[in-house]
Formats: C-alpha cells, structure tokens, sequence
C-alpha cells in the first residue's frame, strides 16, 4: 500500500512543473522551426493577448515579454541590455523592451532558440509600454500593428457589468475592433477565418480558465500546494502560450488533479510552513532562486499574487465564452478580463485585502521595480491603505525584473529578515496573550 | 550574573556592547569597520570585554547585527539593525514610538510598539544619498573634522538650499557654493537641512509617532539633531549612547534568549 502510494506520488507530485517545462520548451523549437523555415508570427502580450483569434489562424504566437524574462533568468539579460542601451535605448526604461531590441537586433537569437520575426503585433492598452514597444517592431521589421483597447474601470470599484449601458457599449466597441482584427488576420495569413475552429479556440480557453481559477482557490488550503512566486511562474507561460490550444487545457485539468492530490494528502511546498505571504508586484527575475529563498529559507511561502491575476490577463476571473454566440462573448470576456488585469495592477489594496482571510496571510510583500511604472506607481498608496484597515505585516522592497545593476542583494536581504524578525515576534506576542 | 554581548557591525563603523543582567551597560567600544569585517567584530568584542574587565567565559550569548552580522563569527545568532535599533530605543527611551537610525550608509525610519517591537520600516533605497557618508563627504570638501561639522552647522545665519544629497555630488556642489563666496557654516547648514529633510521623508512615510528617538553615529551631530528638531517641529530623543543602540537592542535580545532558556516553563507557555 505505501509502496503504491509512493509510486503514486512520484507520478503526480511536480508533474506541473515537469510538464509545464516541456511545454516550453516543445514551444520554443516550434519558434525556432518557423523562424529557421523564414516564416514569421504573431507577437503579444500577456494581458489581452486574443490568442483565441490568433490561435484559429495557426498563427504561432510569441510573448516577447516571457522571452525578455527568460533572458534574465537565464541570466543573459545585463549583455542584452547594455547591447540596447549602446544602441540608444535609456537605462530608464523597461528592461523587458530593452532585452527584446538587442534580441531583434541579434535577429531572434535567444538563449532558448530562435525568436522568429513578427508578422503581426496585437497588443492591448494594459500597458503603455505595448505601444511604444510594438512601434518598435513597426519600424524594424515594417510588421502591422493592431491595438485593441479595451476601456478600463473607470474609477477604482466602480466597474458595470452586462445590461449596464456602459458595459454594452464597452462590449461593442470591442466586437467592432475584433471584427477588423479578423479581417487583417485573414489577409495576413491568406485563410478564411474559420468560425467552428474559432469555437474549438473558445473550448479550449474556457477549460484552461476554469482551471485556472481553482488552481488559485486550492492555494488557500494549509499548507499551500504551491509556490506562486517561482511555481506560479511556469504556470503563467503555459496560461500565456498555451491558451485556446488543447494541450493548454490539458495541462490545466491536469496540474488541478495534481493540486487537490495535494491538498487530500497535505503535501505541502515548503517542508515547515509558518508564514503565508501574498507577492504584489512583480519577481525579480535576475536573482530568481536567492529572491525567493530569502522568503524560504524563513519558512515563508508565497500562496498567491497579483502577478498571477494581472499576467494571466485576467485568467483569475475564470470567464466561460458562449460558443453559440462566440465573437460578442468573447469580446464580453476579453472586456471583464482584460479590465481586471489592468484593476489588479492598480487597484491591488483591493485583492489584497480580500485575501488576507480566505488565504490565512501572515504577510503581504510589495516589490515595485525601477522597469515597470505601470505596475509599481501607486503601491505605496497600496499599501498604506491595507495597513490602515487590515492588521498585517508588511514588506515593501524594491529591485527590478531585468536589471541587475539595480539590485542588491545584502540591502534585499536585510528588509526581508527585518520583516520576517517582526512576523516572529508578532507571533510570538500574540502566542501569549 | 550572565553577561551578554551586542556587536553592530555596520558599513562605516563597529561597535560592541555588553550588559548584566540588570540590563545595564559594562562595557562598550567603537572603531571603523574598514576592510577586514571579520577582524573589525572581533576586535570590537574583545575591547568591549576589556572595557568591562569580564572573561569571555562569562559572556553566555552573543547577536551581531549590522551589515556585517553573518561576520560576527563567534556570535551565536543575528538580527537585523532594523528590529535591535528599535528595540535599543525604547528600552533607553521607553515612550519611543519612532525611530531614526542615521549611520554611515543608511537611514532608517523605524515605527516600533511598547515592546520595540517593528511594526513597520522604511530605509533609503540602494544610495547613500542622505546619510553619514554624505556629511563625510562634505567634511572633506570644506576641511573640517567630522565632530566639529554639527558645531559649525550652528553658526549659520543664512543657510544655502543644497539640491543635491547625493554623495558623489556632494564635493562638488559644497565647493560651487564656496566659489561663489559663501561661508562654511551656511552651506554646511544647507547640507545638515538636505539630509535632514530626506529623513523626515522616510519617517513621514511610516508615520512620525511621539516620541522620536535618534539613533546611529549621525546622531552625534548636534546640527543634524537640530535640523531634525526644527523639520519634525518636535524634540526628539538623543542620549550618549544613541550611536550604540544598536548594540544595545542585539545583547537586549541575548539577554532574552538567555533568560528565557532559564525559564523552560515560561518558554513552553510561549509556544
Ligand atoms: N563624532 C561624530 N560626530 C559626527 N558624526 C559622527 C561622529 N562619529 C560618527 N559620525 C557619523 O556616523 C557615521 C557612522 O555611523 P554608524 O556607526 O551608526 O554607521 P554604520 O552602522 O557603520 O552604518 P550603517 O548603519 O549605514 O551600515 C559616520 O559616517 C559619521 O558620519
Ligand atoms: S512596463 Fe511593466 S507592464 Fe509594461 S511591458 Fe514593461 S514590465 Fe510589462
Ligand atoms: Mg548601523
């Protein structure tokens, strides 16, 4: 019985991670193969990244942002970036553009293959970057860019929904952008659009949306079944490269069978859990594995994370498109996701405090980075808010995603055992009482 | 009697401190850090030691903090300089509810409980701009020794804005301002006000508290205490041992450790 058990074990515990390791990579070859064959893609961003439109015409999609994180953690992204800068580009700006430049202007050279050239760009207005950075790839490769925006919360919690006027105009004005998307596409690719596949896109996307969102409930279980810090970050490439695909959903159905074996058997992340922590911002990747050991090595494990909210596209809110009535619903679904993606970047006090129970935090930990204005403005506002109304430890530090020459690790190092100093004595006060 | 030991080594300067358990200070010592951090911490203990004419045999737990806390070799744990200068404060101050710690390197704004316990901090990112390197710097362009930089800062009677507190520029704009014909004692103010004004931003940040304790080798400076003073529009606590707390709160915390290791009853209860 034990023996079985253990064999069960082997199979299921950390296949996500092994998968989702060979989900990638089998990704890459197929961007080396099409950029080896002359043959270009279609690049996009992770938040609002239409894959289901793309997907429905083959296209082969690159996330020039994943790449530009994979550089760094392959820890090639301090020549990439310097390469940029020699080029022009300002050391202010975000190391994720940069790293992508020189890896243009190496003419897609990339430490996991071979980044074919764009076809197409489709970005969203989630992120100024997106458009200055897909202007860019206008004027290297002379490449169509098509923004698709989508309107934003218009004040912080004031968000409509269907039958609100607003929502159905939003909704239009989306399904008008999606129509023109569909026409470009087809001329780019030379293919009808072909509406049964477009469903089968769909299909697949609601699965791996589902699963998505249970995936981030079953964090809430003690202990937690996952890291969503360095775990969390292979989850989000497979969410971004696979979605519309079956093998995305797939993998989704399975990492969730994986989780709740998990949490049946309490099988935790970490061997000795005692804090629980909530990550809002985004990792510092040039340092990944010390980054989070800083957090392990006092026994802290992340449960969960704006990151896995925003850069899933807003995958969290676990939309179901309607198949009968695909391009309006998914033009509905794209508008509540992408919408709050953009909320989880700035109105995060809100996520965070509705954690703080359900996910039993000890801990928030704020990690704004020098690159990206767009998700670090405003967390210190964040944060003071959720100290005012929630009692919570909190860590506020900051670094970068991509640079190294911004990062420190003795002065990371002490904040974080500062942090972890005042948890303990925190718990230790409150075991007296 | 148990002894216990505090070493502090920071990135300017180290200092060791020892106490009773009656939490009174036996002995201390300060000297500079410099490149040999492991040295600098034992060198420091052993004055320390012989400061207050104790066998290290009867020294029963020793915590380095600092930067260099994991060089305290013959320590038996660390803590960070954040959670002992808190918990120095309010055991030297105890209405202390914020605390300023200026040293070689860093500032930081530390907001602490009854217990000098952290509730929350906020130290100034990655650059020394602001803080003892800065006035250091300054020292040198104008020629003045360190001690008698806060002592002149008084003299001022119309201070300069300095823009800058960032330590590389700091030479050169202390020596614009003296080309332009201006007195020593006005720039220096305008540097102690600069600096003084970005620690009352990271204060601000965690909230200023009644009462405001001063701590690490800046607050030595008469003239920065009293650009603190006038930015906070309060008094704030200074005392002779301000450049210690650190040490202080680390052999505090020993001394915990070791009483607490007497008590296993009470020790149980905790859990
Ligand atoms: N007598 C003095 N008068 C004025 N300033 C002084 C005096 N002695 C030391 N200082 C200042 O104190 C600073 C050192 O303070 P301290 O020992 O608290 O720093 P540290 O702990 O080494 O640095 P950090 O905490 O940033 O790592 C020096 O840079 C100097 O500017
Ligand atoms: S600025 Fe921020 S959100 Fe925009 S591309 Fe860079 S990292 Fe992403
Ligand atoms: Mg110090």
């Amino acid at each position: 019985m034990k023996e079985k058990n253990n064999a069960i074990n082997q199979e299921i515990v950390g296949r996500g991670n092994r998968d989702g390791a060979n989900l990638f990579r089998q990704w890459f070859q197929e961007l080396t193969a099409t950029a080896e064959e002359g043959k270009g893609a279609a690049y996009v961003f992770v938040m609002g990244s239409i894959n289901e439109i793309l997907k429905t015409f083959d296209f082969p999609v690159v996330f020039p942002e994943i790449n530009s994180l994979q550089t760094a953690v392959r820890r090639v992204a301090g020549e990439l970036l310097s390469e940029a800068e020699d080029y022009g580009y300002s050391p202010d700006i975000c190391g994720y553009v940069k790293a992508d430049v020189a890896v243009q202007l190496n003419r897609g050279k990339h430490p996991m293959g071979r980044i074919p050239k764009p076809k197409i760009a489709v970005l969203t207005n989630a992120c100024n970057t997106y458009l200055k950075w897909a202007e860019i790839w206008e004027r290297i490769h002379d490449c169509p860019v098509f923004t698709i925006d989508i309107p934003g919360t218009r004040a912080d919690g004031t968000q409509t929904w269907q039958g609100h006027i607003d929502f159905e105009n939003d909704k239009k004005y989306i399904v008008a952008q999606l129509k023109e998307l569909i026409t470009v596409c087809e001329k780019i690719s030379g293919q009808k659009f072909d509406i049964d596949k477009f469903r089968e896109t769909l299909t697949h996307a609601n699965t791996m949306s589902a699963n998505w969102k249970r995936l981030l409930e079953l964090n809430t279980c003690k202990p937690a079944v996952y890291n969503a810090l360095t775990d969390g970050t292979i989850f989000l490439g497979v969410a971004n490269g696979f979605r519309g695909a079956e093998a995305g959903a797939r993998y989704f159905q399975e990492l969730v069978q994986e989780m709740e074996y998990k949490v049946a058997n309490g099988i935790g992340t970490v061997t000795d859990e005692q804090f629980r922590l909530f990550f809002v911002g985004v990792p510092c990747y040039p340092i990944f594995r010390r980054f989070n050991e800083f957090f392990t090595d006092w026994n802290g494990v992340f449960v969960s994370s704006t990151y896995l909210w925003f850069a899933s596209g807003g995958t969290n809110v676990g939309f179901q498109y309607d198949v009968h009535d695909p391009l309006e619903s998914l033009a509905e679904g794209l508008l509540i996701s992408v919408r709050d993606a953009m909320d989880s970047m700035f109105h995060q006090h809100r996520i965070v405090m509705q954690s703080v129970e359900p996910f039993h935090l000890d801990g928030v930990v704020y990690h704004p980075i020098k690159s990206c204005r767009t998700v670090s403005t405003g967390l210190a506002d964040g944060r003071r808010h959720v100290i005012e109304n929630v009692d919570i430890s909190t860590l506020f530090f900051e670094s970068d995603l991509m640079d190294k020459r911004v990062v420190s690790e003795a002065q990371m190092k002490n904040r974080v055992d500062a942090f972890f100093e005042g948890m303990t004595s925190k718990k230790q006060t409150a075991g007296r009482v | 009697m148990a002894y216990t030991a505090g070493v502090d080594v920071g990135s300017t300067q180290t200092k060791a401190v020892l106490i009773n358990e009656k939490k009174e200070i036996i002995g201390k010592s300060l000297i500079d850090t410099g490149a040999n951090v492991i040295a600098a911490a034992e060198r420091a203990y052993e004055i320390a030691l012989e400061n207050a004419d104790i066998d290290p045999r009867f020294v029963e737990y020793v915590i380095g903090t600092g930067y260099g806390r994991y060089k305290v070799t013959f320590g038996n744990r660390q803590v960070t300089e954040i959670s002992c200068h808190g918990r120095g404060a309010v055991h030297m101050f105890p209405n202390t509810r914020t605390v300023i710690d200026m040293g070689g390197q860093d500032s930081k704004a530390i907001k602490v409980n009854e217990k000098g316990e952290i509730l929350d901090f906020c130290m100034n990112d990655k650059c020394a701009a602001g803080t003892g390197r800065f006035l250091g710097a300054a020292a040198v362009a104008l020629d003045i020794p360190l001690d008698e930089l806060g002592p002149t800062a008084l003299l001022a009677t119309k201070p300069i804005r300095i823009s800058t507190t960032c330590t590389v520029f700091a030479e050169s704009e202390v020596l614009a301002w003296l080309g332009k014909g201006k007195k020593v004692e006005d720039i220096l103010r305008g540097v102690h006000q600069s600096i003084a004004s970005r620690s009352i931003g990271l204060l601000r940040r965690v909230g200023v508290f009644d009462e405001v304790t001063f701590t690490g080798g800046v607050a030595k400076n008469i003239g920065m205490v009293k650009s603190l003073e006038e930015g906070l529009d309060r008094k704030v606590n200074v005392g002779e041992n301000s450049h210690f707390m650190g040490a202080i709160g680390a052999a505090l915390f020993a001394l915990d450790h070791v009483l607490a290791s007497r008590q296993p009853v009470a020790a149980e209860e905790r859990r």
